[in-house]
């Protein structure tokens, strides 16, 4: 048996980037505050990287998104592996063009000439009351666009493992964390290592009905296990671990042997990363299906502030066992 | 501002480098437009006719491993840069022995074996991506230069902004390029913009901005001399603002209503290509003759280019999926 210490999604992260910073000279960070004179970052997911490797390494940034993933991707094209954090997902829209028209595609448009390894970092999430334009999740945006990748872990030891693959990769990868993911500590293995991307992570099986799930809504599903164990149902939950591109391959497996599937994210439902999924889930098992796809997600509606209101715009526990409940029915 | 200290001017060899550039510039948006005229080519052209002088006084001054990251209106600034015109005009056919095997077309060329690194169609952007590539120069320790291109109109966007500030606080060895050919699109200088010069603005980001006379050679020479030397010894970033005209219209078929016929009319006649070829000769710097054959050479060169990337394949529909990733998508 492996040895394993506990830690949360932070440490986790700051682990990663630790491994990485030693393993390959190459590897640099910036972002807002990232520094230690800053504090290494608001939630501390860069302490210590700028005593240890210095400030040409890590480098603290004006407040300037579009300037922060335009200095990363010159970085990269210039043969370094630089991770950006945008501190907060909504203010990737103030990147947007460096990020879609520029990372994502440089590669493409220059017909494999340069490539843009580098990595967005920012968190996201409701539950902390923070509101309208402090906790969205937007992955479906950057997975509508080709040439970035998508990653969203749910546990620490994903932190680390999907971050290393991140940093190694050779075109742009987003990680999109979860404040819900972020602050609850579990066992990580000590010689956690690289996780591929595009792969998903079966996390329990079952035979009536598969869960598909990502980020924070992982842990609104391991929530609803027990309840559906009780009712007498058996569901196989799969953590899809990144986002963009998903694996279609585990998640068909899986639907085809339990003939129901019900989708999963915290995000808004309409026009979802839930839709795309259950559109190829009926396209390639129309026949051996028992129920109807289901997709659970927020309303069409900006994150609001008031608890009750905020509660009821996510998913809960409850919500998921009636659905998956219903489904199975 | 201008340039104060001691002011570096082009040896004649240097001058005659410069006008072999602005020739190559020339000959080769001549060259394009009549073939988009003819039919026998398909693509928004923006051409840079009258701006010859600001890249070639430059690039004459820059090595191949020194980048640049350009704009829509960019292809004179490749030329200057010695981008090799075979592969350029295939790319422009979209053909598959372009440098982007025609993935990329006029507002996306990048050749790296010139240090043309990103050309990009959106209004501003070059100058991001520049920071990043003079950190990475930084970071190596080597002594290269990174120059970002862009309108006038391009230094109303927030980009613009962020980037002045990053590179003068990190001290990047960017050179941030303006070509203010006065007007953005349809937009009159003065309609879109606060200042009376753009230079003005550097002040606000702690680097040193001058308003160049952008069709001069020298001038712009001795003021690219100073900006790169400043980049390459580590004293950091530095903002030209160059003036010129574009005698066409914004993109090929747009008939420049927005111009007055007089203004027009004064930058052709100061139209900075025969100016500078009478002066190499008064000077003695170059004889009659010998411009002749540069600008033979040149001609020649543009129609083998034109000719050869004509006759080239289109791409297969396969390149729809390479490129996308490293890996190719399923
Ligand atoms: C962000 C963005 N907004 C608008 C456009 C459309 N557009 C293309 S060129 C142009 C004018 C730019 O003028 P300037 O920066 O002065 O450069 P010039 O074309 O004169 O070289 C505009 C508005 C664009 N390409 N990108």
């Amino acid at each position: 048996m492996t040895a394993t210490t506990k830690m949360n999604g932070i440490a986790a992260f700051n682990k990663a980037l630790h491994i990485a910073m030693e393993k390959d000279p190459k590897v640099l960070v910036l972002g807002e505050d990232v520094a230690d004179r800053e504090g290494g970052g608001v939630v501390g997911f860069t302490k210590g990287l700028s005593t240890t490797f210095g400030d040409d390494r890590v480098k603290s940034t004006p407040i300037a998104e579009q300037s922060i993933i335009g200095a990363a991707i010159g970085a990269a094209i210039g043969g370094y592996k630089p991770v950006a954090e945008i501190m907060l997902m909504n203010f990737t829209t103030v990147a947007m063009d460096m990020i879609h028209n520029h990372a994502a595609k440089l590669r493409f448009m220059s017909g494999g000439q340069t490539s843009v390894p580098m990595v967005i970092t920012t968190l996201t999430g409701a539950g902390a009351q923070t509101a309208g334009q402090h906790a969205d999740h937007l992955e479906a945006w950057f997975a509508h666009a080709a040439g970035i990748k998508v990653v969203a872990p749910a546990t620490p030891a994903d932190y680390i493992g999907l971050t290393l693959s991140a940093i190694d990769d050779p075109d742009p990868v987003m990680i999109v964390m979860s404040m819900m993911t972020l602050f609850g500590p579990m066992e990580v293995p000590d010689d956690q290592g690289p996780i591929p991307l595009g792969k998903a992570n079966v996390l329990a099986e079952g035979s009536d009905v598969t869960i598909i799930a990502y980020s924070s809504t992982v842990l609104t599903a391991f929530q609803a296990m027990p309840k559906l164990a009780e009712a007498g149902i058996s569901a196989e939950l799969i953590d899809l671990r990144t986002v963009s591109p998903w694996d279609r391959e585990t998640v068909l497996e899986s639907v085809r042997k339990t003939g129901r599937a019900v989708i999963i994210h915290e995000a808004v439902k309409e026009h979802g990363v839930g839709a795309e999924i259950a559109a190829v889930i009926n396209e390639e098992l129309f026949g051996e299906l028992k129920a109807p796809v289901r997709r659970l997600g927020a309303p069409s509606c900006p994150v609001p502030f008031a608890k009750v209101l905020e509660t009821a715009f996510l998913v809960s526990v409850d919500e998921l066992v009636e659905t998956v409940t219903a489904t199975v029915k | 501002m201008s340039a104060g200290g001691n002011r570096m001017t082009p040896n004649p060899e240097q001058q005659v480098d410069i006008y072999r550039r602005m020739v190559r510039i020339e000959r080769n948006d001549d060259a394009i437009r009549q073939t988009i005229k003819r039919g026998r080519l398909q693509m928004p052209y923006y051409s840079a006719r009258g701006q010859e002088v600001i890249p070639s006084a430059i690039s004459a001054q820059l090595n191949p491993d020194d980048t640049i990251c350009t704009i829509y209106r960019g292809i004179h600034d490749m030329v200057a840069k010695d981008m090799p015109l075979r592969p350029l005009w295939a790319e422009i056919a979209g053909r598959v022995d372009g440098t982007c095997k025609g993935k990329g077309g006029p507002m996306h060329l990048t050749h790296p074996e010139s240090g043309v690194m990103v050309t990009t169609g959106i209004v501003g952007s070059s100058m991001p991506i520049a920071n990043g590539l003079g950190w990475a120069m930084k970071l190596d320790g080597s002594k290269r230069v990174s120059i970002a291109y862009f309108g006038d109109g391009a230094s109303n966007i927030g980009a613009f902004h962020e980037a002045l500030n990053l590179a003068s606080l990190w001290k990047l060895p960017v050179i941030f390029v303006c070509q203010n050919n006065r007007f953005a699109e349809h937009t009159r200088y003065e309609n879109g913009t606060s200042v009376d010069q753009i230079s003005k603005r550097a002040a606000g980001y702690g680097m040193p901005g001058y308003t160049v006379d952008g069709n001069d050679p020298s001038e712009m020479y001795a003021h690219a001399y100073e900006a790169i030397e400043r980049a390459r010894s580590g004293e950091g970033p530095t903002l030209l603002e160059c003036m010129t005209f574009r005698f066409l219209g914004h993109v090929f078929g747009d008939d420049d209503k927005y111009m007055t016929k007089e203004e027009k009319a004064e930058a052709m006649e100061k139209d900075p290509l025969p100016a500078f070829r009478a002066r190499l000769i008064a000077d003695g710097h170059a004889t009659e003759e010998q411009l002749a054959e540069i600008e033979k050479k040149i001609t020649d060169e543009v129609a083998d280019a034109r000719d050869w990337a004509l006759e080239r394949e289109f791409p297969s529909t396969d390149e729809l999926k390479r490129d996308v990733f490293e890996a190719e998508i399923a």
